[in-house]
């Protein structure tokens, strides 16, 4: 299970090409992750920038480009300063919590290959076919929410560990917020899984080969993309939503005790899950390295292209959400994680799965598509009415018991 | 229409990435490379002036020193030699010494000065690693012959910034009232920088705060 469906392992290369190849591909992933996390914090902070009327970082190199390896440097060579109070083990190790499932996300995306319309989305190394991504296990996709679950541990125990109460309640809002969203982070996606029929990242990428039509996007109608952006937005403790920081109203929150290069830990982690995460989205719902493959070039090299564009356009709609949005207050974060995505996300997946059924039977009970639909979307908005009436009768419960009610 | 005002408010951002246009227009400077230039009232270190003759102005009087709220300034008079004075007067400051550490350049001490002879620049890019630089002594303080201030060494003086350093100007300029709209406040003596009248508050914002 752990070699999954690349052809490497299924074919018959030996076992020292295997080990050869495999370590190549995580030495450059590794590699690129990081520099492109580098590339992205200075990217995010000359973009941020330009949209308040500054320069932004211009003395580090061209540009500024090396602002984030001097910043590094300069937190590398701090004190590592660990508080008497805290957990001491616990503290050292909960900054790899944040920053190895961030890394390991990445493996599981398709990053390159021949995603043109025949193509198999392989590509031929060293005389050995394989994938352009590290691991292609069954289980793919949960292997991302997985990930992304481990990584509010490194929240909590860094609040947890810290001994100061201030970064607890850092950490307990922080895991909070990521746990709720996780659901439906997770009910979008398994509307992209009904119609693709996989887990596996590879097969969600190659099932939208052939245009746009085909792509994620569409074929789930969306609504999924829409509440898996924003919960990813949540998820990731970025802008609107990075409540848990919130470096102009509060103390640090979670991360407030860390100093030296285990800040730099957490501060890469959050901007490399937004690379992952956006590559995430990019697999799930812009057809991975699919697009236009003009005949000329390597093809991998045609899908690395379009798959670095898109994550890069995906990377910079964070940024301009940074420079946009005002943050919610937390309760109104909450009741829209809990009572406006959740259903809205848990509402579409009924839907689909209502049609798809509808599809699979044929036409043997004499109705009509359109029919199954008006009555499913009368209902969910009936569901819906309901539950927007049960909140409101409960906030002016609440309003009479006199407790504060807040929006 | 509120979803629509929610994506207006990414209209505006995009709108400030183009910085040719006037809402995306850039503010900040880079500083050290390029920069702007200064508020005319702005006080920064002092300069000690002298007459056309070259004398010095300052009489040693210490009335600076009296008024200094932070007690950055030690003065000393003598008598002049009669053979070959330094002021005009009969005594003048033998030493002059301002602690740039201790001063807040609230200007008091040019209000004070009877003879004018105490003015400040606007320079305030200057720096030192030592607690001995920090203290200007009477040479480091006097103008130059020209009547220009020096340029030290761990001074950042850009050409030109030395045109308008005679920038004396009260803390407190009656300039500011409507009557004295007009005069010049200060003895047009001052060997360099001699400036206009300020045109008073009716037309200051027209001269424009930069």
């Amino acid at each position: 299970m752990f070699a999954g469906l690349d052809p490497l392992f299924l074919g018959d290369a030996g076992t020292i090409e295997i080990l050869l190849i495999v370590i190549l591909k995580v030495v450059i992933a590794f590699a690129l992750l990081l520099v492109s996390v580098m590339l992205y914090i200075w990217w995010m902070r000359k973009f941020i920038g330009a949209m308040q009327n500054r320069i932004g970082p211009s003395r580090a190199g061209p540009f500024g480009i090396l602002q984030t390896l001097a910043d590094g440097i300069k937190l590398f060579f701090k004190e590592d300063l660990i508080p008497n109070q805290s957990d001491k083990l616990v503290f050292k190790i909960a900054p790899f919590f944040s920053i190895v499932p961030a890394l390991l996300v990445f493996t599981v995306v398709p990053v390159a290959g021949d995603f043109s319309n025949s193509g198999d989305g392989t590509v031929t190394w060293f005389g050995n076919k394989t994938f352009v991504q590290l691991a292609d296990p069954h289980i793919g996709i949960l292997f991302v929410l997985a990930m992304s679950s481990i990584a509010v541990y490194g929240i909590m125990l860094a609040g947890w560990s810290s001994g100061s109460k201030y970064p607890l309640l850092g950490s307990v809002r922080a895991s909070a917020q990521m746990v709720s969203y996780e659901a439906a982070l997770g009910l979008a996606l398994v509307a992209v899984l009904m119609k693709t029929g996989t887990l596996s990242t590879h097969d969600i990428a190659l099932s939208q080969n052939g245009g746009i039509t085909n792509w994620g996007l569409v074929i789930t109608g969306f609504i999924p993309f829409i509440v898996f952006f924003i919960a990813t937005t949540a998820e990731l403790n970025s802008p609107p939503f990075d409540l848990v920081e919130a470096e102009q109203e509060l103390v640090g929150g979670f991360h407030t005790e860390y100093s030296s290069i285990r800040f730099a830990l957490f501060f890469m982690a959050e901007f490399m899950n937004v690379i992952t995460m956006s590559a995430v989205m990019v697999t799930l719902f812009f057809g991975g390295p699919g697009g236009y493959y003009p005949s000329f070039g390597p093809a991998w090299l045609w899908g690395l292209f379009w798959f670095v564009g898109k994550v890069f356009i995906f990377a910079s709609i964070f940024v301009w959400m940074r420079g946009t949005l005002p943050r919610p207050r937390y309760d109104q974060l909450m009741d829209f994680g809990w009572k406006i995505l959740i259903p809205l996300a848990l509402g579409w997946v009924l839907l689909l799965a209502t049609l798809d059924v509808f599809e699979d039977r044929g036409n043997d009970g004499g109705l009509s598509q359109i029919l199954v639909l008006i009555i499913s979307v009368t209902t969910l908005t009936l569901l819906a009415g309901l539950l927007m009436k049960s909140i409101k009768i409960g906030k002016q419960r609440r309003e009479l018991e006199g407790e504060e009610v807040f929006g | 229409m509120s979803m629509l005002n929610f994506f207006k408010g990414f209209a505006v951002t995009f709108g400030k990435l183009n910085h040719a246009t006037k809402s995306g227009k850039v503010v900040t400077t880079s500083y050290p490379k390029e920069k702007r230039d200064k508020p005319p009232r702005l006080h920064g270190r002092h300069v000690l002036n002298r007459y056309d003759d070259g004398m010095e102005k300052c009489i040693g009087c210490e009335l600076c020193a009296s008024v200094c709220p932070a007690n950055c300034i030690y003065v000393r008079g003598a008598d002049n030699d009669p053979t070959q004075p330094t002021s005009p007067g009969e005594r003048f400051g033998f030493i002059y010494e301002i602690n740039y550490l201790r001063c807040i350049h609230c200007d008091l001490c040019v209000e004070a000065c009877p003879t004018q002879a105490i003015t400040e620049t606007k320079l305030f890019e200057f720096s030192f690693t030592d607690r001995k630089q920090a203290i200007y002594t009477k040479e480091e303080l006097v103008v130059d012959d020209t009547g220009k201030p020096q340029h030290l060494p761990w001074e950042d003086w850009r050409p030109g910034e030395d045109e308008h350093t005679s920038a004396w100007m009260r803390a407190t300029s009656p300039s500011g009232a409507a009557s004295y709209e007009g005069k010049v406040q200060w003895a047009a003596e001052l060997g360099y920088g001699t400036r206009a009248p300020e045109k008073g508050q009716s037309k200051h914002n027209e001269e424009g705060n930069q």
